[in-house]
């Protein structure tokens, strides 16, 4: 079933039951919206898809109203414009004027509406809010309600994507609030972190914390990849700024996870650039000649990782001193940095260690055969990477050892 | 999964979790579920010892003991059997032994069931009614299926069901393990396994060992190799010399960390890649210091067999390789070195790879299920559900449409077998093991996010109030779990997210992992140790 409309004087043929959205949209007539998003029901709260029908008294919110046969819309109509312009001049009556240094600068949808329809700044000496910044402890969200333009995205992202209904406004007038549970912290709420709210804020009211000051979109490039923690396999972009991860935004036409995706999916990025990253090839003093170690630690080639390194480095470590890069963790080391044991790992350069391993399976197969292998194999690689491993184990260690953790 | 994730979140009128703590591991998944049941009306059942975050949605929650998933299986369908709402069509024309499933089923009423499980009977009768009344209705697990010495048993018991139900081969249906780790299914498709090339195809069948040799050019053995488990043995024994472990940390992972540091300490020669000098480090020979997933071009596949790309944001840090390009270096300095002759006729005998579209097209070549996963494909957006025959198969979303991989479906009579190891008079606990959504795994990766970390920090034991009084435990207060195998300091949660005599904790932890505690008998087949029971001690610490 479909009907028939008139949308700017052209006739459009829209599904039953569209909304004069999304048969405007359809045939490529864009209409202005400030609380609509395609994921998530309409409620009609902003009034900025206001459009002007034939016959109808008062203009209409395109969002809400139902595509009818033979309703003519005039979309752009004197009204309408002016009505759009009233409504962002009353929402910019209480909003900071920080576009200059505002996270989402470039990436917002108030900003560009303000831009479309050229509404002056309004010099007012009117109340407007001061909410205290980032009021929440919440690592992952920051929240700036002196941005928040009572769209309600937030509210429903909760809602329906989540499921977790921590959002909602309280109170009355000017008094109302953007709340998580009954005003409280959005954890004691019962919240996830998953960041949809983040996700479909169509301002700067709330922000991914961790991103602050970072990179806005305009600086940053997306790459689109799957996340590398559960089997979802949650596509999203990565934000990238001077070789760095400055962000990960969620993508509508991810295939399996649309806009969703999970706290470490989204929040969970940040050990890819952590301190404690190998960097160099390692191996023990005593797969080396001592003389060759001797000499190319003097000459700084190769270096010592002495055991303070290694414990700082590890997490056993970390986590039994006191969780991070505590202060003890940086007394000097009981062994010199010159002694040289047997079990001392050297930094090396990476022909040397994989001549190393090279030489010793080499060694070890024509001994003992492929038996003596075993090989286990990374359920975080990927498959071209599995592939190459499972070639290996096979073909150049000839065993069928290798297996990986699929069952833990 | 023999289905999509959106097939299910979409078309599934009921949707029963056994084993999963979806919230927590699958979370994205665990949403869609929410979402099903609040707005579109599915029914939810699950069935987990814990009082789990979904279980809070669900309309019916089945607390059933740790170890007794088929007893609670079985009583389903003995009620779905007595009440005559089997499938009959589904059962005559799609499947085999039947009757001997009936048989067994035939002594587990509800009452019998109860018993065993401890779900009130009358819940019992319930959850077979709502499935029965719910079709088409989706059957979802993980480990707290797999993760017993009974695991395969568990597996084929829920197969019964839903094939009882008729519950297979269409949209909202089906018997979907929820694989854990990112990569977990890509690295089994890719022979990541001890008994399969490529694509399952068997290391012990002739015709696939023949097809191996020609393209890589040379002979392979034609024997099994060793599990993860036995491989840990073996290094103990002395008979594995050589141990080469890629972003692996058995130092956390594996069952009995006591017995597996002996097996790493025994091993002559480690070679470890990785990201972070991890616990498994201490024991190793030679670390290479490996890329992370932001880091690589690849592609992984999900949990319903779904490849999708994996795209390079930045450079490795410092000098950091890619894994495969470590491994490409190794196979050509061992060729060099003649550890193997290969047959320089044979198509994919060498390790000349210009790029990893190579090593892509060699995989498309040998592996049938992935033919069709070709890289243009994927770089076009297409995520392809395998198998994929070949370049205009547009993949498969649901398993066993018109007949089973196999011919016919074949039901498996199982009986209820108790755990390894119940509670005793020395240790009188019940400890089952899991996850929490903040830390993934041993924690190499989220011990190291600063935001999730400081949501959780530290290792903490649910236990039940009645358990912590007797125990004198307080609230946040430190105690001491012991079983025959190890101990572990932890901090007290007192919750009845637990029943008596049940407490829980995680293996994200180091320093005080649950698998200083677990059992390591291992399901006779899968050989998978049972993590999801053992029996334990308490007292304040
Ligand atoms: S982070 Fe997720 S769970 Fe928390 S309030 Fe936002 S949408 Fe809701
Ligand atoms: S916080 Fe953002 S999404 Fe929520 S109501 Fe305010 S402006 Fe809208
Ligand atoms: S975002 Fe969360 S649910 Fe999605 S794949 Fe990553 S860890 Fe899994
Ligand atoms: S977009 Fe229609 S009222 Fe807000």
């Amino acid at each position: 079933m479909s009907i028939n409309l008139t949308i700017n004087n052209k006739v459009i043929t829209a599904p039953d039951g569209a909304t004069i959205l999304e048969a405007a949209q359809a045939a490529g007539i864009e209409i202005p919206t400030l609380c609509h998003h395609p994921d998530l029901t309409d409620v009609g709260a902003c009034r900025m898809c206001v459009v002007s029908v034939e016959g109808a008294r008062a203009l209409q919110t395109a969002c809400t109203t139902p595509a009818g046969e033979g309703m003519v819309v005039n979309t752009m109509s004197d009204a309408a414009v002016a009505s759009r312009k009233f409504t962002l001049e009353m929402l910019l009556t209480d909003h900071p004027n920080e576009c200059m240094t505002c996270e989402v600068a470039g990436d917002c949808e108030l900003q560009d509406l303000v831009y479309d329809y050229q509404v002056p700044w309004p010099d007012h000496n009117g109340k407007r809010h001061q909410w205290e910044l980032d009021p929440d402890p919440n690592p992952f969200i920051f929240i700036d309600r002196n941005k928040c333009i009572v769209c309600g995205r937030c509210i429903r992202a909760c809602n329906e994507i989540q499921n977790r209904d921590i959002w909602s406004f309280a109170y009355r007038g000017f008094e109302t609030k953007l709340v998580a549970g009954a005003d409280q912290l959005m954890l004691d709420a019962g919240c996830e972190s998953c960041g949809a709210c983040v996700a479909y804020c169509p301002v700067g009211a709330l922000q991914d914390k961790m991103s602050l000051g970072l990179g806005r979109v305009n600086q940053v490039e997306k790459v689109r990849t799957t996340c590398s923690f559960c089997g979802v396999g949650c596509n999203f972009d990565l934000n990238v700024r001077n070789d760095k991860i400055t962000k990960v935004t969620s993508a509508q036409d991810a295939p399996v996870n649309g806009m969703a995706l999970c706290v470490k999916g989204r929040y969970g990025y940040d050990f890819v650039h952590h301190p404690d990253r190998l960097t160099r090839p390692m191996v023990r003093a005593k797969w080396l000649d001592p003389a060759t170690v001797a000499e190319r630690v003097k000459n700084g080639e190769w270096a010592v990782f002495t055991e303070a390194q290694q414990r700082r480095a590890s997490l056993t470590h970390q986590r039994a001193s006191g969780n991070g890069h505590s202060a003890s963790d940086h007394r000097s080391p009981a062994i010199p940095q010159s002694a040289i044991l047997p079990d001392t790992f050297v930094q090396t350069d990476w022909d040397t260690a994989l001549d190393t391993v090279a030489g010793k399976f080499t060694q070890v197969k024509k001994d003992y055969g492929g038996d003596a292998f075993a090989v286990l194999a990374s359920a975080k690689c990927t498959n071209e990477e599995n592939y190459i491993f499972n070639k290996f184990t096979r073909q150049m260690l000839a065993t069928h050892s290798i297996d990986h953790c699929a069952r833990l | 999964m023999t289905n999509s994730i959106q097939d299910i979140a979409e078309e599934s009128q009921c949707i029963f979790i056994i084993g999963s703590n979806t919230t927590e591991n699958h979370p994205v998944i665990g949403t869609k579920i929410r979402r099903a049941k609040r707005h579109r009306g599915a029914k939810l059942i699950v069935a987990d010892p814990r009082r789990i975050d979904i279980a809070d949605y669900a309309d019916l929650h089945l607390r059933h003991k740790p170890g007794t998933d088929i007893a609670l299986l079985n009583g389903l369908m003995h009620v779905i059997l007595r009440e005559n709402w089997q499938d009959d069509d589904f059962i005559r024309e799609r499947t085999e032994n039947f009757e001997d499933v009936k048989a067994i089923v035939e002594k587990y009423t509800p009452e019998v069931a109860s018993e065993i499980t401890g779900v009130p009977a009358e819940d019992i009768v319930l959850a077979a009614t709502m499935m029965a009344e719910n079709r088409p209705g989706a059957l979802l697990y993980a480990m707290g299926i797999t993760q017993h010495t009974t695991g395969v048993a568990n597996v084929m018991s829920c197969a019964n069901l839903q094939m009882m139900l008729g519950n297979i081969g269409v949209p909202g249906s089906g018997v979907n393990p929820l694989r854990g780790q990112n990569n977990v299914q890509g690295a089994c498709d890719m022979g990541g396994l001890p008994n399969v090339f490529p694509g399952y195809q068997r290391v012990t069948d002739p015709a696939a060992r023949e097809k191996f040799e020609k393209a890589w050019g040379v002979g392979l053995p034609d024997y099994m190799g060793l599990t993860v488990t036995e491989m840990m043995d073996a290094a103990e024994a002395g008979d594995v010399r050589c141990l080469y472990i890629i972003g692996e940390n058995p130092m956390t992972s594996e069952p009995n960390l006591n017995h597996t540091r002996h097996s790493l300490q025994k091993t002559e020669f480690i070679v470890l890649q990785e990201l972070f000098f991890s616990e498994t480090a201490q024991f190793a020979d030679v670390i290479f210091p490996a890329a992370a997933f932001a880091e690589k071009e690849g592609s992984f596949t999900n949990t319903e067999r779904r490849a999708q790309r994996v795209r390079k944001a930045v450079n490795p840090p410092g000098e950091a390789r890619l894994d495969h390009e470590i491994v490409i270096q190794l196979a050509k300095r061992m060729l060099a070195l003649g550890a193997t002759a290969l047959d320089p006729e044979a198509p994919y005998a060498d390790w000349e790879y210009r790029s990893i579209i190579d090593v892509e097209e060699e995989i498309n070549a040998l592996t049938p299920i992935y033919a069709g996963v070709t890289w243009e494909r994927m770089e076009a957006g297409e995520a392809l559900h395998w198998p994929v025959l070949g370049p205009d198969h547009p993949g498969t979303p649901i398993l066993h449409v018109s007949k089973f991989s196999r011919g016919l479906g074949r039901f498996a009579a199982v009986d209820h077998v108790p755990p390894d190891e119940l509670p005793d008079d020395d240790y009188p606990l019940m400890l089952t093991t899991g996850r929490v959504i903040y830390h993934w795994h041993a924690g190499e990766m989220t011990h190291r996010a600063a935001g999730l970390e400081a949501m959780y920090p530290e290792a903490l034991v649910e236990i039940h109030p009645r358990d912590a009084a007797r125990a004198g435990i307080d609230a946040d207060g430190m105690m001491k779990v012991a079983s025959r195998r190890g101990e572990i300091i932890a901090k007290a949660q007192i919750t009845d997210r637990v029943e008596p005599g049940l407490i829980f904790t995680t293996f994200h932890f180091a320093e005080s992992a649950a698998n200083f505690l677990t059992n390591p008998a291992l399901d006779p087949v899968a050989k998978i140790p049972e993590y999801k029971v053992c029996a334990v001690k308490v007292e304040k610490a």
